[in-house]
């Protein structure tokens, strides 16, 4: 017999795949409709930005190196639209819309609609959408690298600390993962490089490259999270191993080890999956810090100096790609969520 | 150790009130405790310290002195005893973070409790708003904020008072900026408190006899979010000293001459370079930061432990 046909003809089976099928359709539904909303919480998010940055005193053209005439700056805020009234500079930014162009009206071209995050005000020769294209890989991959760092280290620790609550070996984690959530940085940083980079120079001290490039930015970025990483996953599990449904598989006489890996972790990482979206949105986008302690030429950077150098359409393309980042990763958690936890019901 | 867990559970039989349960497990936590010794003593160091010595503000020409008898914590870039630097700079940190916080209290109770108590289509416009700004990036809102009003605030101290405002006005914008970005997490978890006491018997009952919505609110609700919203006061607290050396860090906080720990291990890892390292102008300040934001982790998981005793910590 084939092994389909003797799956076929177990009834049990057929109910667990229908309940599955029955769950994945509705959490399909779900998800569709949770993108749907995206759509306008983006755009709502997209305005406050504009406006926010705009409301702010100063402007783009005001640290020129050369102090800009009347003239000069008034031509320069006509190429850019920024004399325009404000509700047409964010029709425009987003793309829907008529003007008049040479005598007859025409559609606006480019905006947010088609992709287009515009031209940065600052270094006028590149679009936003080319700085975000050179800097967001490597900030993506950092920030990966960092984010499994800050798991590896810091679930470990936690379900070690919650195993051991209350004795020696809880006192001693606990009082590592709190340290490493004290220690900003932007003092970890300039430690590590005396450390690893000046005094016994193991690792390069800055710039981006090889693989050896990465090690120390991505522990300075890591060491915060997974300090807090760490702490979640100590009370999840403390709370988990609490609860009747451990009781029973003790009293069956399931394996302690068992009974930590297969039935305490998986309800006691939740709140570390709650944790982990905003986590790497956090981290997926870039630090400034980081960025700028070791050289790399990622987005982190942009996203402290755009907003010093009222660099509007920089602020504005990179609070997008953050909160779209943000929604999606969120989204992305509630599946797993309902994955990992199967009392979750999507409403 | 067996006196120590006894003493709840004779708490419990006697029937003491609840604050003075809370108050003797809380004392049973020694973390929670030594950390909370060592945050007075430091307040009262940094508070008394200008009244002993007034050589923090000093220059003199021993640049970069290595730590000694004279200065304990050597000198910095200007001959400055960094002791009293670093004192100085706890002190600003401190107040920082506990204003910050205590903004970020009163914006977020608020929020909350409105959101949860009058429920339905205000909340969702209430959550909804948390919502989004959670997903704004909180520095280029704090950077926005804080040179945004700056000016303004700026020019109406210098209406009113005359002379020199730009320092008070920058701290304030501290202060508000960072409430303003650390109360959502508070709205959240407030709103999720009142919504659940909303339902219980003695809010019914306190309807029942004709209460207004205020004084439920005021009277029955909010008492009782009260613990978790100390709990969660304690925690916001050191983010807030945490994102305030940050911005100091970053030069848009504290601006020199003032000192915040921040701003101190910014003037530090200013000065490393690879002949020389000055290591106590960053190791004393960070090491201050490190302790400080230690100690009041420490206090808010006692204090956590007291207030939602959910797992019991000797089963």
């Amino acid at each position: 017999m084939t092994l389909i046909a003797r799956l076929a003809m177990r009834p049990a089976l057929y109910s667990v795949a229908g309940a599955r099928a029955w769950f994945c359709a509705v959490s399909l539904a779900y998800f569709l409709r949770r993108v749907a909303t995206l759509m306008p919480l983006v755009l709502v998010i997209s305005f406050l930005a504009f406006c926010l940055v705009r409301v702010a005193p100063g402007g783009p053209f005001d640290k020129e190196r050369a102090p800009a005439t009347p003239d000069i700056e008034r031509n320069l805020k006509a190429k850019y639209h920024l004399d325009e009234p404000l509700w047409k500079q964010y029709l425009r930014f987003i793309g829907i819309g008529f003007e008049k162009r040479n005598g007859e009206w025409r559609a606006f071209e480019g905006g947010l609609v088609r992709g287009d995050f515009g031209p940065s005000l600052k270094y006028r020769n590149h679009s936003v959408n080319d700085i975000i294209a050179q800097g967001l890989p490597v900030s993506l991959s950092l920030g990966m690298l960092s984010f499994c760092f800050a798991l590896g280290f810091g679930i470990p620790l936690g379900v070690w600390t919650a195993i051991r609550r209350g004795r020696w070996q809880d006192h001693v984690g606990s009082f590592f993962s709190i340290l490493a959530v004290c220690i900003p940085a932007f003092v970890l940083g300039p430690v590590l490089i005396v450390l690893l980079g000046i005094k016994w120079p193991v690792f390069p001290v800055g710039l981006w490259g090889g693989p050896w490039h990465v090690i120390l930015p991505a522990i300075t970025l890591g060491t915060y999270f997974a300090g807090k990483v760490s702490r979640l996953t100590r009370e999840g599990m403390s709370q988990a191993l609490h609860s009747d449904f451990i009781t029973t598989a003790r009293a069956k006489g399931v394996s302690e080890r068992s009974i930590i890996l297969r039935h305490a972790l998986r309800e006691g990482l939740l709140p570390v999956v709650t944790y982990s979206g905003p986590l790497l949105a956090d981290l997926l986008v870039g630090s400034f810090v980081v960025e700028n302690l070791f050289q790399i030429p990622g987005i982190g950077v942009f996203l402290v100096s755009s907003s010093i150098n009222r660099d509007y359409t920089m602020v504005v393309g990179l609070v997008i790609l953050y909160s779209v980042m943000l929604l999606a990763l969120n989204l992305v958690v509630d599946v797993v969520y309902g994955l990992l936890d199967k009392r979750v019901k999507y409403g | 150790m067996v006196e120590a867990t006894h003493q709840p559970s004779q708490a419990l039989e006697t029937g003491e009130s609840p604050n003075r349960r809370a108050w003797l497990r809380f004392r049973d936590n020694r973390p929670a405790v030594m950390a909370s010794v060592f945050l007075l003593a430091l307040i009262v160091l940094a508070l008394a310290w200008p009244l002993i010595s007034s050589q923090g503000d000093v220059h003199s020409e021993a640049q970069f002195a290595v730590p000694s008898g004279g200065h304990w914590f050597g000198t910095d870039v200007h001959g400055r005893d960094l002791f009293g630097r670093v004192l100085a700079g706890t002190r600003i940190s401190l107040m920082v973070g506990l204003i910050g916080a205590l903004v970020s209290l009163v914006i977020g109770v608020l929020w909350g409790a409105t959101a949860g108590f009058l429920g339905g289509r205000w909340d969702n416009l209430l959550m909804r708003t948390v919502d989004v700004l959670y997903s704004l990036p909180s520095i280029i809102f704090v950077i926005v904020i804080i040179t945004t009003l700056q000016e303004v605030l700026e020019r109406w101290l210098q209406a009113t008072f005359g002379g020199e405002g730009g320092e008070t006005a920058r701290m304030l914008l501290l202060y508000a900026g960072l409430g303003a970005v650390s109360w959502l997490t508070m709205a959240r978890i407030v709103r999720g408190q009142v919504l659940a006491l909303r339902e219980r018997q003695f809010v019914e009952a306190a309807r029942s006899i004709g209460l207004g919505t205020r004084a439920i609110l005021w009277r029955h609700i909010l008492p009782n979010v009260f613990g978790v919203v100390i709990v969660y006061l304690t925690l916001t607290l050191p983010a807030v000293v945490l994102y305030e050396s940050f911005l100091s860090y970053l030069g848009l906080g504290i601006q020199p001459p003032g000192a915040s720990l921040g701003s101190l291990i910014a003037e530090g890892s200013a000065q490393i370079n690879p002949i020389r390292v000055y290591w106590w102008m960053i190791a004393f300040p960070a090491g201050f930061l490190a302790a400080l934001l230690m100690a009041l982790n420490f206090l808010g998981d006692g204090l956590r432990d007291v207030f939602d005793p959910k797992v019991d910590k000797n089963c």
